[in-house]
């Protein structure tokens, strides 16, 4: 399982990249691996405001559907269009195929979410 | 010719028909000028034009493939693919039943009715409850017509709060969906490792928002929860309601009710349980009954019982209202009231006791074979985890696909979601001891050439018309409509 240093991981299996004021979501490389081949993404509007823990889409494999959480409460800014025609590299490339970028609201909850090392821990500790 | 592989379309050719259309007798209009212009296609229709033993054959050849419970062993693990008695088609044939129009007059309709009213209540006494409605057309329908019934309660009480229903992770997946539809939250419980409602998430999920608890018993693993009184128990005294999902109700029969249980509301699927046709065309029919004092909440009309004549109720303030066209899928009705009436009250009870019988004799003879995951008596069905052995090369997939090529429709598979590489075997009450015993012979087979000769699970299935199919390609790109190509058109 690999994660990438400096980006917040919650106990759903989304990261959240900081750039700014903006939040950059996907899911984590053990949650790829745990849906198998991803087939569909469905990815919220833009302006769309979601709070921390709600469900802002969901990924579909050809085992199991499942809702995509948000990490933090925020508002939606982009999406990742290309996963239309690509869901697959979900797969391939976790930590480059991201779902949505958005301004978050409140800077104070990131602390309730995971480094690398704790996701980590996190993942052994479930498995 | 089990390999014909002919779209409708191919066998095509231009000018060719099936049946000479008289020449109309009156004046021919043309489509503009009744159809407005912005809803006529633009281009052309392409149907298929081809003779009537052209037509005959194609279907005939399709339908030649199908695999059903006339042609096979097909144990479906909570699907309860029992044997549709040929008696169930006759009586639902009668020209009284089949040719009968829903809007004819009650007065010409009365056995229809009656049949209808004694239906509902031999299902109520099935079920410990104290009224049915018979117009759900299915399972996931019924469970929506419960819920319906469950909020439609609580508000007329001023109860706004109870906005959310609690659903066990080992649920089946209509469940929570059948929630959301009915517009509850969904909040997902914890399942000990017996598949059992854990009792202290319960308690932690249970307040003054939770509208009702979801359960199936025996549940998904094919175990009946033994903590059911205290579940009742504890969902009642939080002000909630329980929803008994009968997709397992074939364990039980005359052995136990939902509603001595303690559930408010059930819903049946009679094309499990009672034995009428299932899928591919059935249609379901998913009755719903429920404790007295939800029944002014059913569907309208009800059936109703004077001293002289059975009539369609619609007066009742409370109903939430209509759930389907008119009363239901009343040939489905005909033919399960059938089932009950061959079989009765003993033959009931009897088939239950064989369905378990029959789940615990091929869960014991394959528990040396594959991977045990509640190692205990089971009920209507069992659970596997899988092929054994940590190295196998093979997964559950390929056990299932490698059963086509053995004339067996494969188990469920990959469910309940709480067993990894779930094998789901429910053999019901219908098939021999023979049947059973040659298809644990197939199942210990194959356990054993997973290991010797595994090529031949992940090549399975050789001997269907369409070979192992490529699942993500297929969910990735899928291709949903035939379309011409240049050889077959002439526009091209």
């Amino acid at each position: 399982m690999k994660t990438v240093e400096g980006l917040y991981y919650s106990k759903d299996h989304e990261w959240l990249k900081i750039e700014g004021d903006t939040g950059i979501i996907g899911i984590s490389d053990h949650a790829q691996h745990s849906l198998g081949d991803i087939v569909y993404v469905e990815v919220p509007e833009e302006d769309d405001h979601f709070d921390a823990g709600d469900s802002f889409g969901t990924i579909e494999s050809v085992k199991a559907a499942s809702d995509l959480l948000m990490p933090v409460g925020g508002t939606v800014l982009e999406v990742n269009e290309s996963l239309e025609d690509e869901p697959g590299s979900v797969n391939s490339a976790p930590y480059e195929s991201w779902i949505i970028k958005i301004k978050f609201d409140d800077v104070s909850e990131l602390e309730a979410l995971l480094d690398a090392a704790g996701y980590t821990a996190f993942c052994e500790e479930e498995a | 010719m089990v390999n014909y592989d002919q779209l409708i379309f191919e066998i095509s050719k231009p000018g060719r028909s099936a049946y000479r259309v008289a020449k109309a007798d009156v004046c021919d209009k043309p489509i503009e000028s009744i159809i407005p212009a912005g809803l006529l296609r633009e281009t052309s229709l392409e149907l298929p034009e081809v003779s009537e033993p052209q037509l005959v054959r194609h279907y005939t050849l399709l339908s030649q493939k199908n695999f059903g419970v006339d042609t096979g062993f097909y144990p479906l693990g909570s699907c309860t693919m029992k044997y549709n008695p040929k008696l169930n088609e006759d009586m639902a044939g009668f020209s009284g039943f089949a040719a009968l129009h829903p809007q004819q007059k009650t007065q010409q309709t009365q056995g229809a009715l009656e049949l209808m009213y004694d239906l509902s209540a031999m299902l109520s006494e099935i079920g410990g409850m104290d009224a049915f409605t018979l117009q759900p057309a299915a399972g996931a329908h019924g469970e929506l017509t419960g819920l319906m019934i469950m909020k439609a309660y609580h508000e007329s009480r001023g109860d706004q709060k109870r906005t959310k229903i609690i659903v066990p992770d080992s649920a089946h997946g209509t469940n929570p969906a059948s929630a959301n539809v009915a517009g509850f939250d969904i909040v997902e419980i914890k399942s000990t490792r017996m598949g059992e409602i854990d009792l202290e998430s319960l308690k932690a999920a249970l307040g003054d928002d939770i509208a009702g608890l979801m359960l199936t018993n025996p549940n998904t693993l094919g175990l009946f929860d033994r903590n059911i009184v205290e579940i009742a128990r504890l969902v009642h005294e939080a002000g909630g309601l329980l929803y008994y999902d009968g997709a397992n109700l074939n364990a039980i029969l005359g052995q136990t009710r939902p509603g001595d249980m303690g559930f408010d509301v059930v819903h049946y699927n009679l094309h499990k349980t009672f034995s009428t046709p299932h899928g591919g065309g059935g249609p379901g029919s998913g009755p719903v009954g429920v404790k007295a004092f939800l029944e002014p909440f059913l569907p309208t009309p009800v059936v109703i019982k004077s001293e002289s004549s059975y009539d369609l109720s619609y007066d009742r303030p409370l109903s939430i209202g209509k759930v389907k066209s008119f009363y239901g899928n009343f040939g489905i009705l005909v033919r399960a009231y059938t089932f009950i009436l061959s079989m009765g009250a003993e033959g009931l009870k009897r088939a239950s006791e064989m369905a378990v019988l029959n789940a615990s004799y091929i869960q014991e003879k394959l528990k040396d074979h594959y991977q045990v995951f509640a190692n205990t008596k089971c009920k209507h069905e069992f659970v596997l985890a899988g092929l054994k052995g940590e190295l196998t090369q093979c997964s559950t997939l390929d056990v299932a696909k490698r059963l086509l090529d053995y004339g067996y429709h494969p188990p469920t598979i990959y469910f309940p979601l709480i067993v990894p590489n779930a094998i789901m075997i429910e053999p019901t009450e219908s098939e021999s001891l023979e049947t059973l015993d040659d298809f644990i012979d197939i199942m210990i087979k194959i356990s054993e050439e997973a290991d010797t000769n595994p090529e031949a699970l992940k090549q399975a299935p050789t001997t269907t018309p369409i070979r192992r199919v490529d699942e993500i390609r297929a969910a990735r790109t899928p291709i949903l409509k035939w379309e011409p190509t240049p050889a077959t058109s002439e526009e091209a």
